[in-house]
């Protein structure tokens, strides 16, 4: 059949009609986009985690403990009477994936609160959509700072609440000169730009700093430009499987950890499982939480989980602490957001995020003791500490800070100002919102 | 760090070739499949995680020293790979981008087989304490392991070698290799023949696997690293076994003194990047097979 000029106009205008028409008759249509809670119905909230390829390593158990969670407070009442239901995607550890899932959980699941990212290249691949469609995503890792948004709320270490710790500690006790090795992607870097400020304060050296391509397992030419330059530590931002294999290759390649130990702000119960105690030992790790905290809020938080059915990896390490605090900063908030309201089906995303400055999990559900949400820039106040691996792979801590620290993601860029509720406010007064 | 100094420049061409014999015992099987049967096998690299599963099951399940869960996982991925060559493969010979979505999908079959069953995290393979340690000659240092797998895959080069060029099957291989037909019209059962070389291939990234994991990690994923390096090996090479070698040695080479003199995200720009230009101008590889045309 030819098509003709006529029926090519025809046949277009007739598809955008049918197209648009459903805006039009359906009143309610407009409104579809957005999360919205009903009266007597659970709560939905979306779990971003990947359970598959090399991000499984770290996120699996992120996945596992907020079920663990949610099920423990659904078992307690759920919020204001409703059950949190989480609805479980799994983002295969590729960034597309996640924009994917996160524009599927927040536009068609209508979520009113996302779990989700460990690698900040996969929290910064989704907040775009998270920030377009002002939802709420809680990031239960450590990350670099220097972001400043309105729809995010962070229960992990920034910069200030780890390396400013461990770089010194480990100057102090292991010598100046310090070489850096890192995965090659946004937090390495970033981490690394502030550990030269804190290593400059400690009076250290940096005689090297490499970064390797992520997921690569060859050390070979790393391990042999340390060898030259003779550091007395090394600080490693390498993560996921390659820092397995970093440990292995370190050990097997003849560096002796007693002289020249890896600090890392990663290296956990997990991953020294992973390796075989033989491989962790010695090493430094600076973390707010370690399976071997002595408290009784941590003894039955390691009893209860690792006997539940979603204990099955046999450690609980700082990730998954950090994630299984966010799931009870989101009920606080969000049962303060419904005080707020009087009504739940009022409450938006944003309101629960809003209202959440200042929220605390106290030590009787917090493993790692009291945490509360610093009320401008909303990350996490903490305690920090810093644990050494022991021969049977669990860590003793070393040091413990006395107080909790203030969260400061613009530490080392005194000039783009204070983060605040209402944006980040640069010395001239000007405030932007969503910088990230 | 860009220091020429003769030690450590030295220290780097030993290491290129522990690098080359990793990138080279990972890619014999896939250069033995395709330079016999002509199958581009996509699910290289499971067979080499495959491998590494088969030594955890054994050593944690029957508790069998390291060195023994070699020749195992050899036979059983190479039993893997029979079934697969006799279920799949050897309806698809005649159809070569047929034969590249059959793998493929028996590559995500394999994977999350493995997830099913072993679960996403990460295992732990046990060897001898004398494997924790290094080797210092003059200027050179090398772990004890990166040797072992450098005399493991010399051993593997020259038994292919003389599998190949030194027995009757080998000259059967070779003859089906140059023209399928004419061989069969001489008496050689050409399909047993595929059948052969697919298990054999296959195996021989079992054994890689084994080894992979020890040296960085067994997980799930761990093939998806390697079967890049493995393809671009063997299509550099030509496809051929001295192929092969050659060019696993000259990319390993060139990986260890790039990042040497650079670093290795950038040495691995460099090496691809030359490997392209290398392929512009000689696109059947370095030491092609003298066939006639497929």
């Amino acid at each position: 059949m030819d098509l003709t000029r006529r029926k090519l106009l025809k046949q277009s205008s007739l598809a955008a009609a049918a197209i648009a028409a459903p805006h039009l008759w359906l009143p309610t249509a407009s409104k579809a986009w957005g999360a919205t809670l009903k009266k007597g119905e659970p709560i939905k909230v979306g779990l971003l985690f990947s359970l598959s390829g090399q991000l499984a390593v770290p996120e699996e158990d992120s996945t596992l403990v907020m079920q663990y969670a949610i099920d423990e407070i659904n078992k307690n009442g759920g919020v204001a009477g409703h059950p949190i239901q989480p609805v479980i995607v799994d983002a295969k550890s590729d960034f597309n994936v996640y924009s994917e899932k996160a524009k599927e959980l927040i536009i068609r699941e209508k979520v009113i609160a996302l779990f989700g990212c460990y690698t900040s290249a996969s929290r910064k691949a989704i907040l775009p959509v998270v920030m377009s469609q002002n939802s709420l995503l809680y990031y239960p890792t450590c990350y670099e700072g220097a972001e400043c948004t309105q729809n995010t709320i962070c229960t992990g270490p920034l910069a200030n609440q780890h390396s400013k710790d461990l770089i010194p500690y480990m100057v102090k006790n292991f010598g100046k000169k310090v070489f850096f090795v890192g995965s090659n992607y946004v937090w390495p870097k970033e981490s690394n730009k502030n550990a030269k400020i804190w290593l400059q304060e400690a009076g250290g050296e940096l005689v090297g700093e490499e970064y390797i391509p992520l997921g690569s397992s060859e050390f070979g030419p790393v391990l042999g430009k340390i060898r030259d330059a003779k550091p007395n530590f090394i600080f490693s931002t390498v993560v996921g499987a390659s820092d397995i294999a970093f440990h292995k290759q370190f050990k097997q390649e003849g560096f002796k950890v007693d002289s020249m130990p890896i600090a890392s702000l990663t290296t956990g119960e997990i991953e020294t499982k992973a390796m075989g105690p033989e491989f962790g030992a010695g090493h430094f790790l600076s973390a707010p939480y370690f399976q071997s905290l002595d408290n009784p809020t941590n003894q039955k938080f390691v009893e209860n989980f690792l006997k539940s059915k979603y204990g099955k990896n046999g450690s609980t390490h700082y990730n998954m602490e950090e994630t299984y605090l966010s799931a009870y900063v989101f009920k606080a908030g969000l049962e303060a957001a419904i005080k707020k309201t009087g009504n739940v089906e009022d409450v938006t995303s944003r309101m629960i995020r809003d209202v959440s400055g200042g929220v605390r999990v106290e030590d009787d559900i917090s493993p790692e003791g009291l945490i509360w949400i610093d009320g401008d820039n909303f990350n996490s106040w903490l305690k920090p500490k810093i644990g050494q691996c022991q021969a049977d792979g669990s860590f003793k801590i070393v040091s413990e800070a006395k107080e909790h620290v203030a969260p400061d993601p613009y530490s080392i860029y005194p000039n783009a100002g204070k983060c605040t509720a209402a944006g980040l406010v640069a010395p001239d007064g000007k405030s932007r919102k969503n910088v990230i | 760090m860009t220091s020429l100094d003769i030690a450590p420049f030295a220290n780097a061409l030993v290491l290129g070739l522990s690098i080359a014999s990793i990138w080279l015992i990972a890619a014999i099987g896939l250069t033995i499949i395709y330079g016999t049967v002509g199958v581009i096998n996509m699910a290289h690299g499971e067979f080499i995680m495959l491998g590494a599963y088969t030594s955890y099951a054994l050593q944690s399940s029957l508790g069998l020293p390291f060195l023994l869960c070699l020749p195992a996982s050899f036979v059983v991925v190479a039993l893997v790979g029979l079934i697969i060559e006799r279920g799949l493969i050897r309806y698809l010979y005649n159809r070569p981008l047929d034969t590249l979505l059959a793998t493929w999908g028996v590559s995500l079959v394999l994977m999350q087989g493995v997830r099913l069953i072993f679960g996403s995290d990460p295992k732990y393979i046990a060897v001898p304490e004398i494997f924790q340690s290094n080797v210092e000659v003059g200027f050179a240092s090398l772990s004890v392991f990166r040797l072992v797998v450098l005399a493991i895959t010399a051993i593997i080069v020259a038994a292919t070698a003389w599998l190949f060029y030194r027995t009757r099957f080998g000259m059967q291989v070779r003859a089906v290799m140059q023209n399928k037909e004419m061989a069969a019209s001489f008496g050689i059962n050409a399909d047993r023949v595929y059948m052969t070389t697919f298990a054999l291939g296959a195996g021989l990234a079992g054994i890689a696997g084994s080894l992979f994991g020890v040296l960085a990690i067994v997980l799930p994923t761990m093939g998806t690293a390697y079967v890049v390096q493995a393809f671009l090996v063997v299509v550099v090479g030509g496809g051929t076994l001295m192929g092969s070698v050659a060019a696993a040695g000259l990319t390993g080479e060139l990986q260890s003194v790039f990042a040497f003199v650079t670093n290795d995200t950038f040495a691995r720009f460099l090496l691809y990047v030359l490997i392209v230009v290398f392929l512009r101008f000689r696109p059947r590889g370095l030491f092609a097979v003298a066939k006639g045309r497929r």
